[in-house]
């Protein structure tokens, strides 16, 4: 007799504790199926230990700059690994809150890797678990990295996040493959611990799914900081030794050879959808190899609804969150406001911060939408000035005739806080007048986007 | 002192309640808390429930019966309390001659009363007045002079979002409502409801205001259309490609000449008075995605039949575009309704109100037919009028309703 719930979910990261906390919020008997530590990728080696290690980078980079506030810090001496050893114990208090919020909600965690069987089941060694309304895929994505230019991760001196999470010191030099989010936090984490960094891109630009202004700015402050950053280029051979990599690199027409002691591997993810059994239940995949989900997430077997990065982009932990929520409102018959694919605001934690929220003015061009752009630079707001945090901008595209907002682009200090007024103004369908409308506290970043709101109807005040 | 029962609002969005079934009658006594009735929400089936002890009187609303929430269904009273006029809410109770009933008991409710939910024979609905939208589809809305009323909120609590305007073919000028289809997706649920959208509330209320309150009477007649027929192959070929005229624009233009010379045919039933149109606006019915609309053709009986026939095409095209603006399809003086293109013989037609009378149009179709002695095939159509009763008496429709036959079977009498 198989141990019955209402509801199972395999993986129990972001989008799969979430959605077992709201589905026992809604009175049905939960399972949560984790093989490692509650939380996923996202507490344990993604968002969550990054964002302690940035804080660091961040501190040591105030106090090398301290004197000129009038504070002396004397010689600044960074140690990777006691930031390191900070991390993994924000980390562990993250997972143990996921634990203390599964007891609390009375959600029956089962360690263990689970395996669906036909019938709404699932294994889990020798137990079989059965559903009586859903299964929930849940099961996330790793590192993967980018075998097509030959260099393997082998853990040493080729490294993936999920090495460069745990290393007890930061290496003298390192090349970053990759210019995403995750490439830029860990050139703005070691760039700070000491490490000579060169950030190598393949597409034309850093941090290529934002706009491209954000890029500039990025580009700009992380060479005047002495971040060797290589837009364009190409991996053309990769040598990894003992204890060096060597890399031929082409860029702008021609090659060099780089020397580091390591090279991080921060592209190319892959989804968890092997050896669970989807198949043996009717489950497919997607050419791209994501889960095949419904406007409702349920996938192509009924009764397995599948949530988070397995069923397809954006892989962001506050993407799966919310999918989390909506499919076990479904499953309990409910009628949720269906999810916004278009307005997940995307965010990089690197210093400054960049972050985003739905078209880019390049996706405006391409749609071409009758768009006004509105800018205001933080270099003109009187609170960045204080905090010394003079860089970026805030820029918003409007629709030419209603003002509806297209995107937002925010680079600067805290602008991963700022976004979300522009996310709840797009959410409900609020203008640029609107945002504009709402008085802003003075004085305070969040001033910018009001500024910028009112430079899109030709109305800057501060500038 | 009695305590008044008014239908509540059990659900956050609940605007109107259906009593469902009483679970007390008139006379009963009741407590606090106990149930008193089951009301259909737009949710749910609920309870409404006592608020006092006491007796139930002056019950004033029927099983079945929908009033909006705040109105008086009933009050408690103490026993033996003597108490005023009924609850105004309502319509006062027609005794049921329920022979069931033990005799004694005066005045119970057990057959549907026309309560006055809102009585609106031409007055928008009073919840439209209130419009959840977002600011976009404000603006959207303002600039294209579209009336977010008539629009079907797919947002938060029915609000109105900018695809719900985007949903229609052209924004510019869509004053329908767009229709909520169902979302594909598989939700476990065994079915969906999908709220009524501001149209189809505003038909079921004012058809609801037609066949129940207007006290209707039908005239049939059938119509020999052989020269009609020949008519019609007569002008197309002499219109070319100019146009064509069909059978309905060839009945719509002698229904207006007919009108003219049975004003009082072509009028309105007002509250206190009855307003005899000289102008005549024929209606001309026209089946959309979510319901029917009524564009008009404006003085219909100077028009040619050339100039019919295309406005005609324009205005159903219009329609089923979700184009017409509203001074298209309202100000008829009389309606004609056709479903001969569905092989339908004959049918009755609901008048529109305020008009007093509609012309259904049945099909065209070749019948046996004795004509001077002798069986002959021709081509014959049923027409039944609908008559509001108060305004149109049975001859006066037939008196009308012989002309139009005339001008249809001598369509030459047109040009009289």
């Amino acid at each position: 007799m198989a141990s019955q719930f209402d509801v199972i979910i395999l993986g129990g990261g972001p989008a799969g504790y979430v959605a077992a906390i709201r589905s026992a919020q809604l009175g049905m008997s939960t399972a949560v199926i984790e093989k490692e530590k509650l939380g996923g990728v996202c507490v344990n080696i993604g968002c969550i230990p990054t964002k302690a290690l940035l804080h660091s980078a961040y501190i040591a980079r105030l106090l090398r700059e301290a004197k000129e506030f009038g504070v002396e810090a004397g010689a600044v001496k960074t140690d990777y690994g006691v930031a390191m050893q900070r991390s993994r114990k924000v980390s562990d208090q993250n997972s143990k809150g996921v634990e203390f919020l599964m007891k609390k909600n009375k959600v029956t965690v089962v360690k263990g890797s689970g395996v669906l069987l036909p019938g709404r089941k699932v294994k889990v060694a020798g137990d079989t678990y059965e559903a009586k309304k859903a299964v929930i895929i849940a099961t996330g994505s790793r590192v993967k990295g980018l075998p097509q230019i030959g260099l393997e991760i082998n853990k040493t001196t080729v490294i993936s996040s999920d090495e460069a999470l745990f290393l007890e010191k930061a290496p003298a030099s390192l090349a970053i493959i990759g210019a995403g989010a995750v490439g830029m936090e860990f050139a703005d984490i070691f760039h700070a611990f000491g490490t000579k960094v060169t950030l190598i891109e393949a597409l034309p630009r850093i941090l290529p799914l934002e706009d491209p202004e954000a890029s500039d700015a990025l580009a700009k402050s992380y060479k005047k900081r002495g971040i060797d950053v290589i837009p364009g280029a190409k991996v053309k051979k990769g040598t990894a030794g003992k204890d060096k990599v060597t890399l031929e690199v082409e860029a702008s027409g021609a090659t060099q050879k780089l020397e580091v002691a390591t090279v991080l591997m921060a592209a190319g993810r892959a989804v968890n959808t092997e050896s669970i059994g989807l198949a043996e239940c009717g489950v497919q995949v997607t050419e791209r190899g994501f889960i095949k989900v419904d406007a409702g997430l349920q996938t192509t077997a009924p009764g397995y609804y599948a949530i988070g990065d397995v069923a397809g982009p954006p892989m962001l932990a506050h993407k799966g969150m919310r999918e989390g929520v909506t499919v076990t409102e479904l499953v309990a018959g409910k009628k949720p406001h269906a999810i916004r694919y278009d307005n997940v605001p995307s965010v990089t934690y690197c210093h400054p911060e960049v972050a985003s929220i739905g078209l880019t003015e390049d996706q405006c061009k391409e749609r071409k939408l009758e768009y006004v752009a509105g800018r205001f630079p933080f270099s003109a707001n009187g609170r960045a000035r204080g905090t010394g945090e003079t860089e970026g901008f805030v820029k918003i595209l409007r629709d030419k005739k209603y003002g509806e907002i297209l995107g937002a682009h925010i680079v600067g200090g805290h602008a991963s806080e700022i976004i979300h007024e522009l996310a709840v103004a797009r959410e409900n369908e609020y203008t640029v007048e609107e945002v504009e409308l709402a008085i802003h506290a003075h004085p305070t970043m969040s001033e910018a986007v009001a500024q910028a709101a009112l430079d899109s109807l030709g109305r800057v005040v501060d500038m | 002192m009695a305590t008044n029962v008014y239908m509540e609002a059990l659900s956050p969005t609940m605007e109107e309640g259906r009593v469902a079934k009483w679970h007390k009658r008139d006379g009963d006594a009741v407590k606090a808390g106990e149930t008193l009735a089951e009301v259909e929400t737009d949710k749910a089936v609920m309870d409404l429930v006592a608020r006092a002890d006491g007796v139930l009187r002056q019950v004033a609303v029927a099983e079945g019966q929908t009033v909006p929430v705040g109105s008086v269904v009933a009050v408690i009273a103490s026993p033996g309390e003597a108490l005023g006029a009924a609850p105004a809410a309502a319509a006062p109770a027609t005794p049921a001659g329920s022979g069931k009933r033990e005799t004694g008991n005066v005045a119970t409710v057990t057959a549907p009363a026309p309560v006055a939910v809102t009585p609106l024979p031409s007055a928008p609905p009073t919840d439209a007045t209130r419009v959840k939208a977002s600011p976009l589809a404000r603006r959207m809305a303002k600039e294209a002079g579209v009336d977010l009323k008539l629009v079907a909120g797919s947002g938060p609590g029915g609000r109105v979002v900018k695809k719900d305007l985007d949903r229609a073919p052209v924004v510019a000028a869509a004053p329908f409502p767009v229709s909520r289809v169902p979302h594909p997706e598989r939700t476990g649920a065994p079915y969906e409801d999908v709220p009524l959208t501001q149209i189809r509330k505003t038909i079921a209320k004012r058809l609801a205001t037609s066949l129940g309150p207007i006290p209707h009477f039908f005239l049939t007649t059938e119509v020999d259309m052989e020269r009609a027929a020949e008519a019609r192959d007569a002008l197309n070929k002499q219109l070319g490609d100019r146009g064509k005229v069909s059978f309905n624009d060839i009945v719509i233009k002698a229904t207006a000449l007919a009108l003219r010379t049975h004003r009082a045919c072509n009028a309105w039933f007002q509250e206190d008075h009855i307003r005899y149109w000289n102008e005549v606006h024929i209606g001309m019915a026209v089946a959309v995605e979510d319901g029917l609309i009524t564009p008009v053709i404006r003085s219909a009986d100077l028009k040619s039949l050339g100039e019919i026939g295309r406005e005609a095409k324009d205005l159903a095209e219009q329609a089923r575009n979700r184009r017409l603006q509203p001074n298209e399809y309202t100000g008829a003086t009389f309606s004609v309704s056709n479903l001969g293109m569905f092989d339908i013989d004959q049918f009755t037609a609901v008048i529109n109100p305020p008009e007093a009378g509609i012309i259904a149009v049945g099909s065209i179709v070749q019948k046996a037919v004795v004509l001077d002695g002798q069986v002959t095939a021709r081509r014959r159509m049923r027409l039944t009028m609908s008559c509001d009763h108060r305004v149109i008496d049975g001859a006066t429709g037939a008196a009308f309703l012989q002309t139009l036959k005339q001008m249809l079977e001598n369509p030459l009498a047109m040009l009289l």
